[in-house]
C-alpha cells in the first residue's frame, strides 16, 4: 500500500523534456532511407556475381562506397532509435536499460565493422592504383 | 516485461448458465464477465438468455433487464443512457463501446459477449477502476490558464478559433480509447493515453489559453506523449466518433515546430 494521491501517481517524475529530438531524428532518417535504400539495392545488384578482386575494386569506387556507408550508418542509427522505441514499449525496469545498452552497442558495432570494411576496400583500391 | 497472458487470478472460467425465458421466440445469448472481489474466486463468464421481443434495442437495455429480472447481483455503471455521461463504457463484441448507444443488432457475433474495459483493474463485474485514468486527465490541467487579468465581460474568441475545438470538446471521458490502446496497456502508468492527450490538445489549441508553452513542456516526454505510435485503435473505437490519434499527431507537429 502506497499512501500517495492518484494525481501524484499520474505525474510520476514529471516531464523528461525530451522525445521530440528523437521523434524528429526518426522522421529525418526514415526520409533519408527512402532514398538510400533503393540506391543501396542498385549497388548490391551490380555487385552480385563479381569475382572477389573486382568486388573489392567496385566498393573502392567513390559512389558505391559512399552509398553503402551512408546506408549502413543512417540505417543503423535508425535501427538504434527504432529499437529504443520497441524496448520502451515492451520492457520495463532493469531489463529495459540492459536492452537499450545492448541495442546501442550492437548498432554502433555494425557501423564500425561496415566502415572498417569499406575503408579497407577503398584504401586497398588506392594502393592497387 | 509486457504481459502477454492473464495472471492466474484473472483467468476466466465458465460460470452459471441462467434458464431461457419460457415461451420466448426471439432469444439472444449474452455471455457476461463476472467477478466479485469478496469471494476470492477467479472471474467467470455467466450466460443469460434475453427475449429480444421484451427488451429495448440497446445493449444497456439488456443489461438493465438482466439486473432487474434475472440476476440482481450483476454490477455495471450507467447513468444518462444517451451517450453523454460515458459511464457505461465496456467491451462489447470485441470492441469498446458505450452500452447505451450500441444496439444489440449491431453485434456481429452470434452471442453478445460483454467484458469490462480491457487491461484495467476491475472493481466488480463490468466496472473498471478508472482512478489513474482520471488522475491523468487532471494532470494535463484541463481548464483555461491565463496570466492576463480576466476581462470584464468575457474572453473573446473568433469563430475560426472556436471551430478548432470541434471534435475535441465532445469527449465524454468514457475511457474507451485509452483502454483500446496497446501502448496504454503496456505503459499506462506513464503514457497519458489518447483521452488525456486529446483533452491536452483541446487546451493547447484554445486561442484564449496562455499556457501553451507550459502545456507542451509538460507533455514533452518519451512516455507521456511519444508512446503513441498511431495505431489508431483509439479513433476506431471512439463511441463519439472523435479522432484522438489526429489530436496527438497535432501535438507532435507542434513539438517539432518548436525545434525546427
Amino acid at each position: 500500500m502506497r499512501y500517495i494521491t492518484p494525481l501524484k501517481a499520474a505525474e510520476g517524475l514529471g516531464s523528461a523534456h525530451e522525445g521530440t529530438q528523437h521523434h524528429w531524428a526518426m522522421t529525418v532518417s526514415a526520409v533519408a532511407l527512402t532514398v538510400l535504400t533503393p540506391l543501396f539495392m542498385i549497388v548490391v545488384a551490380r555487385a552480385i556475381g563479381l569475382p572477389h578482386p573486382e568486388l573489392v575494386a567496385y566498393f573502392g569506387r567513390p559512389l558505391p562506397a559512399l552509398i553503402t556507408a551512408l546506408f549502413v550508418i543512417v540505417g543503423m542509427v535508425h535501427f538504434i532509435k527504432g529499437t529504443r522505441i520497441m524496448i520502451d514499449d515492451y520492457f520495463h525496469g532493469g531489463v529495459r536499460k540492459g536492452a537499450i545498452i545492448f541495442s546501442v552497442i550492437f548498432g554502433w558495432a555494425v557501423i564500425a565493422c561496415a566502415v572498417y570494411a569499406l575503408a579497407r576496400m577503398g584504401l586497398g583500391a588506392i594502393v592497387v592504383l | 516485461m509486457v504481459q502477454l497472458t492473464l495472471p492466474k487470478n484473472s483467468r476466466m472460467r465458465v460460470g452459471k448458465t441462467w434458464p431461457k425465458p419460457a415461451g420466448a421466440k426471439n432469444v439472444r445469448r449474452f455471455n457476461i464477465y463476472r467477478w466479485d472481489p469478496d469471494t476470492g474466486e477467479n472471474p467467470r463468464i455467466d450466460t443469460y438468455f434475453i427475449d429480444l421481443d421484451k427488451c429495448g434495442p440497446m445493449v444497456l437495455d439488456a443489461l438493465i433487464k438482466i439486473k432487474n429480472e434475472i440476476d440482481p447481483t450483476l454490477t455495471f455503471r450507467r447513468s444518462c443512457r444517451e451517450g453523454i455521461c460515458g459511464s457505461c463504457a465496456m467491451n462489447i463484441d470485441g470492441g469498446n463501446r458505450l452500452a447505451c448507444i450500441f444496439g444489440i443488432d449491431e453485434v456481429k457475433g452470434k452471442d453478445v459477449n460483454i467484458y469490462p474495459l480491457p487491461h484495467m483493474p476491475v472493481v466488480k463485474d463490468l466496472i473498471p477502476d478508472l482512478t489513474h485514468f482520471y488522475a491523468q486527465h487532471a494532470s494535463v490541467q484541463p481548464y483555461l490558464i491565463t496570466e492576463t487579468p480576466t476581462p470584464d465581460k468575457e474572453w473573446r474568441q473568433s469563430i475560426e478559433d472556436r471551430k478548432k475545438l470541434d471534435g475535441l470538446y465532445e469527449c465524454v471521458m468514457c475511457a474507451s480509447c485509452s483502454t483500446s490502446c496497446p501502448s496504454y496497456w503496456w505503459n499506462g502508468d506513464r503514457y497519458l493515453g489518447p483521452a488525456a492527450l486529446l483533452h491536452a490538445y483541446r487546451w493547447i489549441i484554445d486561442s484564449r489559453d496562455e499556457a501553451t508553452g507550459h502545456r507542451l513542456d509538460s507533455l514533452e516526454d518519451p512516455f507521456k506523449l511519444y508512446r503513441c505510435h498511431t495505431i489508431m485503435n483509439c479513433t476506431n473505437t471512439c463511441p463519439k466518433g472523435l479522432n484522438p490519434a489526429k489530436a496527438i499527431a497535432s501535438i507532435k507537429h507542434m513539438m517539432v515546430d518548436r525545434i525546427v
